[in-house]
């Protein structure tokens, strides 16, 4: 039914080299950005935007920051929320130290003092590997959490280790608004997911699947293990810090260290395992799914299960039917969601026709 | 120096507790080659199981054998529904499986038993005890009695019989095991059934000391550097990185603690492990492995 790579041909490296060869695809992706920025700011209400868009949009960025570390360079990590605070608090801090700071140059700081952390807490990486290098990534949840709440210096003083975003001021326009802080994170999230989806199709991204397939094979063919995994463990983390710094500044606006605990870390591992490992759709799928869930879970239980089930058990029961999806996504489509998506257009393709 | 020694004893023996439970996640290791981060809720799991049965009014041995049942169940179904769909995947797989698998044993112990704090009293005084000069915590030394007797029942059972020995044909090799005729799910539901009477009495311990509460699963936090410096494969390793981890963490909270205002106990640990693979990859007793291309 959709044929739609039928008379498409490239006639130039260029074209054979672009990221959306259809044109279909390219006129998708602009309707969506359509959507996105020109139509969406104007028709969603602020339970949207603040609830649902922005969480969506920061998870989705902090997804492709774990997804190019696990997914595509094979390196597990549960240390990414410390990474997200130390984007978050490192932006804050320097708002204050350098005043005057434009807002969006203070996200990239904050990513690139994260780069520096992720860098040295994965410098073991290169001499251990698989489940032991939980361990280096633990101790970075561990240490920064407890760095942040114990030394006051990093909050400006504040006892709690508690920050307040400052007022969202981007070339003079105030972005303070919930339709302002979702164009804000849209516009910061977009460009990132551009540049990593570019980059896992470069050689480095080659490099990175290489070393994850089998990490002795590719550096006998001659690929620098070294830089490569460090480069993912910066690049990963500079993406962990920049979603960190929105999640304190456009979506919660406050926030404290213990915001960024174990428990974000995994969250964000969810999200790559369910949307996918080694995909760029599947955070955006993952993503959605994780902020979707515990709103669809209340909103059924609410109107099914009123009084049937007691008020606390609504957590334990979302907790039983994560752990249920997680297990059964492991076994049924361990590439996630984004597999599933692509399964089904492979069928739409062919459609009505079975082959 | 008493001082110092009595810090270091009370370290040791603290290091004991973290010992019990490192040793549930070397059983599931060795013989299946799953990194079970469950192990921590399925401490939870068996203690709060206990205790709930226990205020109900049922008498402590009956309690106890409950519980261990319901951990041989738990060990059933996760090999009928979990493991024997996932033979053959990459171990991170099965990782991220017994993360899923924490969530639903934490989501069914708290909607069964209810989320508040149970307190347990196993009829051991928590009252200093002095010995050669030295004042020693009189539960710490049961639990590292019992902990010692744990350890030896599990040597008598790997090294004395017919179940030990296909236990450790597993564990040395899957596909010779098989191809001998070792019913290798058979095994599998076997060891984490050990896995979870070792859960069930590191829980009965941990929580006589801290309640049985949901703070319980984060244990697994604690074993976790300890599994690190001793190696997976190795009982012997979890215990004598169980007393470094403890020892450590005691002295460097006394010492070190007050240079650096405190709390230091929850990433000490790991930098320590850190330290210790540095030097050595596989731990202190682990496996070296051997890379091919």
């Amino acid at each position: 039914m959709f044929y739609q790579e039928s008379g498409q041909f490239s006639t130039r490296y260029r074209q054979d080299g672009r990221a959306l060869r259809l044109w279909q695809q390219r006129a998708a992706l602009w309707a969506l950005l359509l959507l996105a920025f020109g139509l969406l700011p104007f028709i969603g209400n602020d339970y949207w935007f603040s609830a649902i868009l922005i969480p969506f949009l920061v998870l989705s960025l902090a997804g492709l920051g774990l997804n190019l570390l696990t997914g595509y360079a094979g390196q597990l990590s549960l240390g990414s929320a410390a990474f997200m605070a130390v984007g978050a608090f490192a932006s804050y801090k320097l708002q204050f130290l350098l005043p005057g700071l434009p807002l969006l140059l203070s996200f990239v700081a904050g990513g690139v003092v994260a780069a520096i952390v992720g860098v040295v807490f994965g410098l073991p990486s290169l001499r251990i590997k698989g489940f032991y290098l939980l361990v280096s990534t633990l101790a970075a949840q561990f240490f920064v959490e407890w760095l942040l709440t114990k030394f006051a210096w990093f909050s400006n003083g504040n006892e709690s280790g508690v920050i307040t975003a400052p007022p969202l001021l981007v070339a003079g326009h105030d972005f303070g608004s919930p339709a302002g802080r979702y164009l804000l994170t849209l516009s910061v999230v977009l460009p990132l997911f551009v540049l990593a989806a570019n980059l896992v199709r470069s050689s480095l991204g080659r490099n990175w699947m290489a070393v994850r397939d089998m990490d002795t094979a590719a550096a006998v063919i001659g690929i620098p293990i070294l830089r490569t995994k460090l480069l993912a463990f910066a690049i990963s983390s500079f993406i962990l810090g920049v979603a960190g710094s929105l999640w304190a500044f456009t979506y919660l606006g406050t926030v404290e260290p213990h915001g960024f605990d174990l428990s974000r870390s995994f969250q964000v591992l969810f999200i790559i395992i369910l949307g996918g490992m080694g995909s760029i759709l599947g955070n955006f799928l993952g993503a959605a799914f994780i902020v979707l869930l515990p709103i669809v879970l209340s909103i059924l239980s609410g109107s099914l299960l009123s009084g049937v089930l007691p008020a606390g058990q609504l957590e334990n029961l979302q907790k039983i039917i994560f752990g249920v999806l997680i297990i059964l996504f492991l076994i049924k489509e361990p590439d996630g969601l984004a597999r599933l998506w692509q399964g089904w257009r492979a069928r739409a393709r062919l459609w009505p026709l079975r082959f | 120096m008493s001082f110092f020694m009595e810090v270091l004893l009370g370290g040791l023996l603290a290091g004991v507790m973290y010992s019990l439970v490192a040793i549930g996640f070397v059983l599931i290791y060795k013989a299946s080659g799953v990194f079970n981060f469950a192990q921590g809720s399925m401490v939870l799991f068996a203690a709060l199981t206990f205790v709930s049965l226990l205020e109900r009014g049922l008498p402590f041995w009956l309690s106890f054998v409950i519980s261990l049942l319901s951990m041989l169940l738990l060990a059933l179904l996760l090999e009928r529904l979990v493991l024997r769909h996932l033979v053959n995947r990459p171990p991170i797989t099965l990782f991220m499986a017994t993360l899923g698998l924490s969530y639903v044993v934490e989501g069914v112990a708290q909607a069964l038993w209810g989320a508040q704090v149970h307190g347990l009293d196993l009829g051991i005084e928590d009252t200093p005890l002095e010995l050669g000069g030295l004042m020693l915590s009189r539960f710490d030394l049961f639990a590292a009695a019992s902990a010692g007797l744990l350890v030896l029942l599990l040597s008598l059972l790997f090294n004395k019989t017919r179940i030990g020995l296909s236990l450790r044909a597993v564990a040395d090799d899957q596909l010779a095991a098989l191809a001998v005729g070792i019913r290798l799910q058979r095994m599998w539901v076997l060891v984490w059934a050990v896995a979870g009477l070792v859960g069930l009495v590191a829980g009965l311990l941990w929580g006589a000391r801290l309640g049985v509460q949901f703070s319980l699963s984060l244990i697994v936090l604690k074993a976790l550097p300890v599994l690190i410096i001793g190696g997976f494969t190795s009982i012997g390793g979890a215990i004598v990185g169980g007393l470094i981890v403890g020892a450590s963490e005691k002295l460097a909270e006394v010492y070190l603690g007050p240079l650096l205002s405190g709390g230091i106990e929850n990433w000490f640990p790991y930098v320590l492990a850190l330290l210790f693979l540095l030097l050595r990859p596989a731990g202190l007793f682990g496996e070296r492995a051997i890379e091919r291309v």
